[in-house]
């Protein structure tokens, strides 16, 4: 970062790139931009994540050990705290280019490991179970016998577009980024193209909503633009809150800069002189990293009163949410905004034309206003290009639950989700087999095996009965019970709904009590709860679609889709549940039973003594049994048990 | 602009820009509502009103959507039907069971709607809302287990009260109705104003009941019983069994009354007139000596204490005097009932007010711990109380009140409406000067609607400017007139829109057209009676003339008048 920070970087970034008009800069402005960009290192470069799923991992120890270790034997290279790369499970990663050789990448370099790893790395005897791969595009000289890069299914099948910045510059330094062609784009925007020229752009290039309507974004503008008002405001909403879902954090927190851009570009283009990041509550992290990056750009002239002599006034404000989960909803996002309560409000209006205190207001969210310096950049022909008919672009997804790999992909439009989940996430963890896909968040839906070849594809979701969601992908195997899974989605949306209309409320609640009883213990209940539980499951689908028909937001209206789609999909497991009183996946606490194998057990009381509720009797030295109406299914003794003696049904 | 939409297979006018409900209704097709109010916004919350409308994936809710040429709306389809019903079925899954014993048995909107939609079966079941209930407040009861979450209450208090005491809390399966900080009623900025209970469909909300107090009084025997009512309850009482009022009526009152026990009946409205002469007096001598203006009416409790909580700036601007039914429980305590231990007398008030439970417990109103009012009955709860007695009020004899409070004027009765209270002091005025009752049309522009309204007249070679405040938003616009409004010799101030006639003690009006309806019922009830100012009254003269000078507490009034202090509540 040193070299970064020399003397008058901030006057020549502004004078000699940013002010300058044309595209053909200075030869002496290229080769400095490059050494911003360590295109050529002459000393060592070791890059370490740092986004949070890094942080979680260790990273930030692993790069206080890493910098002793220099200064400890006075090496001459440089650390830089860089932006997730995206692969989850490596984490922390580190990457090590060397002068004249190819960037090398490193996974899970936790703090224990760096001595090990650099002492490897400086003495030319690489530790190969933490290395991952080359990366071949620098042109450098390669290493012998280590795979490059696209020969890793993870990256090999990606198109990373958006993420093309992310893990390769210290997210902290606008300098990076304006060496890398940051902010040319806006300050080109707005000197050469009016308002609606800019919305003509993005509606040409069918860049869509990625926030689950799949709204075309230069039409939504449009509607903002040609809604007669003395001001306008640009929502970036940047508050994901589905469980499982990153997309948004991480590319924020990798490359705070290009989403700033998208949103001064957005805003100029729907004539808002003001726009709010409305991020999540409790994203610390994230926040830390807008702020300084929201700093540095008023510090570069970028944001604030007539931006570089356009005439353009733009201020960025961030907002913390109230943490409310249906705050992501538009109108919700608003109230909360105006400091009332988080309620989705009648449409229309639509923001579009009375939304943030009665002004036109456009919401987007971050992953859509990531694609807009790009296509302002290289042209809607260019976006066009990727995708398929009806989508264009690439699309960000996080993959979690129980692939081999995990973490933000990035793939382009009409990749099928078994690309994702076989190639990419390398399938599923060893000794499980694959049971569904589930996608959209808690609203959201489940691909199953057979269905898994549907494209990356707005359209083509719909006609599945999906849609896209936020990005969240997760990957559930068979050791989980469907009605488990159904059951604590819809308890995530009850809590989460807002009270406003009653099929939400209500519906959610009822539905969950229903799920509830199905997978409550049987041998506890009578005859009546028996006939009660029956008469609630009939009315599951009844509640479901009712809640689809009249429900006010989308949060109510996509609540019984989880329902909806289990149920359509592994229809049987629920019949198991509800007639059978058995869970195929033995997660159900209530239906699972218990027994001890009287020639196994040794009596040696382990069981007994560990046994939560006390339903394991026995004499010493003697078989022991268990009193069914008093386990609790908790699992306890199966897993205590040293003879196996302990089945379970 | 008209056009025809197709609904149910027929064709029905509709007009641009209005909703499908009100379309629907208009041509006589009722949808059925939760959340709805007339004359507000809709929110959409409880999605009763759902609709089909051909071409749209999902239901669509009447009271938002705007009709449109194309449409093709369906209103009772199975589907449509379906939903409904398991609206209603998912909100009585969890609600509390026990309608006999509730307040509103037989005139619960969800009760109505069960019956309407055929909830036959208890298909839907959870496990019942944990009963709470707040009685904090001497006027209003909420019972929380009740309550569906409609928000009416909330945008009343919101919206037409400005009070803002109560919203949501909480979300999800935790979400409530409540005051600030999930405190009990009586730490709020509630006013007591009573319309929350008004609009609530269900028993969430009610008054506080004194019934079965007023009863274990009447069973004692060493206990003088004294109530007095307030001009409009005999019209309430009459509005409510479909009666048109007279003046007779209040006779067939007393004599209800004296049947369920009462021993001595006294007229409200004769304190009213008090009141209304006082208040003349203040203006004649406001003006006189230049004082300060302008001079605010306090007879509105929800008002004062609404006053005492928001504008405290405001409190030494309003007038002394204390509220016609404390003036009458006043003159009662201290003048009339007298033979025996004071304390052994017995007052109740009929008032159409929840916020006089309120006023008849404030310090001030008592003497040596004494309240000059002991209970404070509503309209409503005193047609209870009549049921409970077995009253036929269609058999009995015309009786007459009691001395020195049996007559009250026109303009006590004028005054239960917006505007009264200020019309009657002009008109006092100009009785004063030997002037002609100006012509009507003077008096029309306060008789408008409308939050701020005002006049200004010539009575005997003086202006005399009144404005009137119809529903506390009006505030506003006199904080922001030149000076507070100093122009003004009186300002009226009715913190109910449309006046007492729509008090929260009253008889739910259904619309403001209702209330509308109301008042001109007064104002010709007003054009009909004889005795037209309290100058002219009987009981007024009776009382300056005789009872007040015979009297040593009374003599020199300080009886009639009261202090108010600045309230800290959470706002």
């Amino acid at each position: 970062m040193k070299a970064n920070t020399g003397s008058g970087l901030k006057e020549f970034l502004i004078e000699e790139v940013l002010r300058h008009h044309s595209d053909n800069l200075k030869p002496e402005t290229k080769k400095r931009l490059s050494e911003i960009r360590r295109e050529k290192p002459s000393k060592p470069v070791i890059y370490i994540n740092t986004g949070t799923a890094a942080i979680i991992s260790g990273a930030l120890k692993s790069a206080v050990v890493i910098e002793e270790y220099l200064t400890d034997l006075d090496i001459n290279a440089e650390v830089v705290r860089v932006g997730c790369h995206g692969p989850a499970s490596f984490e922390p990663i580190v990457c090590i280019h060397l002068p004249g050789k190819n960037k090398l990448i490193f996974r899970n370099i936790t703090e224990d490991k760096v001595e090990s790893l650099l002492n490897g790395v400086f003495h030319n005897d690489m530790p190969e179970e933490d290395l991952v791969a080359q990366d071949g595009n620098t042109g450098f000289e390669a290493w012998q016998g280590i795979p490059f890069i696209n020969e890793i299914p993870w990256f090999r099948l990606q198109k990373r577009v958006i993420l093309s910045n992310c893990g390769c510059y210290d997210p902290g330094s606008i300098e990076e980024y304006i060496a890398r062609g940051g902010y040319l784009q806006f300050l080109k925007t707005v000197r050469n193209y009016t308002y609606e020229e800019v919305c003509d752009i993005i509606e040409k290039s069918g860049l869509r909503g990625r926030s689950g309507g799949g709204f075309k974004t230069g039409l939504k503008w449009k509607y903002a633009l040609n809604a007669s008002s003395d001001n306008r405001y640009l929502i970036c909403n940047a508050k994901e809150s589905d469980p499982g879902a990153y997309t948004d954090r991480t590319v924020l927190e990798g490359d705070p800069h290009r989403l700033i851009e998208g949103i001064c570009i957005a805003s100029y283009a729907v004539g808002a002189s003001t726009a709010i990041i409305f991020l999540k509550t409790g994203a610390v992290h994230s926040l830390e990293k807008l702020e300084r990056a929201l700093e540095a750009v008023r510090d570069y002239g970028l944001t604030g009163h007539n931006i570089f002599s356009s005439g353009f006034n733009l201020e960025i404000l961030i907002r913390n949410e109230a943490g409310a989960f249906v705050c992501g909803e538009e109108t919700a996002l608003i109230g909360s905004l105006e400091g009332k309560r988080g309620m989705p409000e009648l449409k229309p209006p639509y923001p579009t034309t009375s939304g943030l205190y009665g002004k036109p207001t456009v919401i987007n969210n971050v992953e859509t206003l990531m694609n807009v310096p790009l296509i302002m950049e290289h042209g809607p022909e260019w976006f066009r290009s990727m995708g398929t008919e009806g989508s264009k672009g690439t699309k960000l997804f996080s993959i979690a639950g129980r692939g081999r790999l995990l973490g933000l992909v990035e793939v382009e439009m009409g990749t099928t989700f078994r690309t994702i989940v076989e190639g990419i996430a390398d399938g599923i963890k060893e000794g499980r087999s694959f049971k569904t896909l589930q996608i959209g968040g808690p609203s959201g839906t489940f691909i199953t095996e057979e269905n898994l070849d549907i494209p990356v594809d707005y359209e083509a979701l719909r006609q599945a009965g999906t849609a896209m969601g936020s990005g969240g992908l997760v990957i559930v195997d068979d050791s989980t019970c469907m009605v488990d899974l159904v059951r604590y989605y819809m308890g995530f949306i009850h809590n989460e709904s807002c009270g406003k209309c009653i099929p939400c409320r209500e519906g959610t609640g009822r539905m969950l009590e229903i799920l509830e009883n199905v997978i409550r213990k049987p041998h506890s209940e009578d005859a009546n709860a028996t006939l009660e539980r029956f008469k609630g499951v009939m009315q599951l689908e009844t509640i479901a679609s009712v809640m689809k028909d009249t429900s006010l937001c989308g949060l109510g209206q996509t609540a019984p889709n989880p329902f909806i789609s289990a149920l359509n999909n592994y229809r049987e497991e629920f019949e198991e549940h509800i007639f059978d009183r058995r869970c195929r996946a033995n997660v159900c606490r209530g239906l699972r039973t218990f027994s001890i194998d009287v020639d196994k057990c040794t009596g040696c009381t382990a069981c007994a003594s560990k046994c939560p509720p006390n339903a394991i009797y026995g004499t010493r030295l003697q078989p022991f049994f268990i009193v069914d109406e008093k386990c609790i299914g908790c699992g306890i003794c199966f897993d205590i048990c040293k003879f196996s003696a302990i089945s379970v049904k | 602009m008209q056009f025809t939409i197709e609904v149910n297979s027929r064709s029905i006018k509709a007009e641009k820009g209005e909703t499908i409900l009100s379309a629907l209704n208009r041509n006589g097709i009722m949808i059925p509502t939760l959340c709805r109010m007339a004359e507000f916004t809709p929110t959409g919350a409880c999605r009763m009103c759902v609709v089909e409308v051909e071409g749209k994936d999902r239901l669509v809710t009447a009271c938002s959507a705007p009709v449109e040429e194309w449409m093709k709306i369906r209103t009772h389809s199975p589907r449509v039907i379906r939903a409904r019903k398991t609206i209603v079925e998912l909100l009585l899954s969890n609600h509390p069971d026990d309608c006999l014993y509730c307040d509103r048995n037989l005139d619960c909107e969800l009760q109505k709607l069960s019956d309407q939609l055929q909830v036959r079966e208890r298909r839907i079941r959870s496990s019942k809302i944990k009963p709470r209930r707040d009685q904090s407040s001497p006027a209003i009861v909420r019972e929380l287990s009740k309550c569906i979450l409609c928000g009416r209450c909330i945008r009343v208090c919101e919206e037409v009260i400005t009070a803002r005491s109560i919203d949501f809390i909480g979300r999800g399966r935790s979400t409530h109705v409540g005051p600030a900080m999930d405190r009990d009623l009586n730490f709020s900025s509630c006013i007591h104003c009573g319309q929350c209970v008004l609009v609530c469909p269900t028993g969430a909300l009610h008054e506080k009941h004194y019934i079965s107090e007023v009863q274990e009084h009447l069973s004692k025997s060493d206990v003088i019983r004294v109530i007095q009512y307030s001009p409009l309850v005999p019209y309430a009482l009459a509005e409510e069994m479909g009666i048109k009022y007279v003046r007779d009526f209040d006779r067939v009152l007393n004599a209800v009354l004296r049947k369920i026990g009462f021993d001595k009946i006294f007229l409200s409205g004769t304190g009213t007139d008090i009141l209304i002469r006082e208040l003349t007096d203040a203006v004649t001598e406001n003006k006189a000596a230049n004082g300060k203006k302008p001079l605010i009416v306090s007879a509105c409790p929800a008002w004062v204490k609404h006053c005492e909580q928001v504008f405290p700036d405001l409190l030494h601007y309003l007038s002394p005097l204390k509220t016609p039914q404390q003036i009458t429980g006043a003159i009662i305590k201290s003048a009339v009932v007298t033979s025996k231990e004071k304390s052994q007398v017995y007052t109740v008030s009929v008032s159409p007010c929840t916020a006089m439970k309120f006023e008849a417990r404030r310090d001030s109103m008592t003497r040596k711990g004494i309240s000059d009012i002991d209970t404070v009955l509503t309209v409503r709860e005193l047609s209870r109380l009549i049921g409970l007695y077995g009253i036929d009020i269609s058999n009995i004899d015309l009786e007459a009140a009691d001395d020195p409070m049996s007559s009250r004027s026109s303009a006590a009765l004028l005054a239960e409406t917006s505007g009264g209270i200020a019309e009657s002091v002009l008109r006092s005025l100009m009785a004063r000067t030997g002037e002609k009752e100006a012509e009507k049309q003077v008096f029309k522009k306060l008789r408008q609607s409308g939050s701020f309204r005002e006049v200004t007249v010539e009575i005997g070679g003086t202006e005399y400017s009144v404005a009137v405040i119809d529903g506390l938003p009006g505030i506003e616009k006199l904080k922001q007139m030149p000076g507070g409004g100093a122009r003004y010799d009186l300002v009226e101030v009715m913190t109910c829109p449309g006046g007492c006639v729509n008090g929260g003690g009253m008889i739910p009006a259904g619309s403001r057209e209702a209330v509308r309806l109301r008042s001109k019922h007064i104002y010709l009830s007003d054009e009909q009676e004889a005795v037209r100012s309290p100058e002219k009254s009987a009981s007024i003269s009776m009382l300056y003339d005789k009872v007040f000078r015979e009297n040593d507490e009374l003599a020199d009034m300080k009886l009639f008048l009261t202090h108010f202090v600045k309230r800290d509540v959470l706002l």
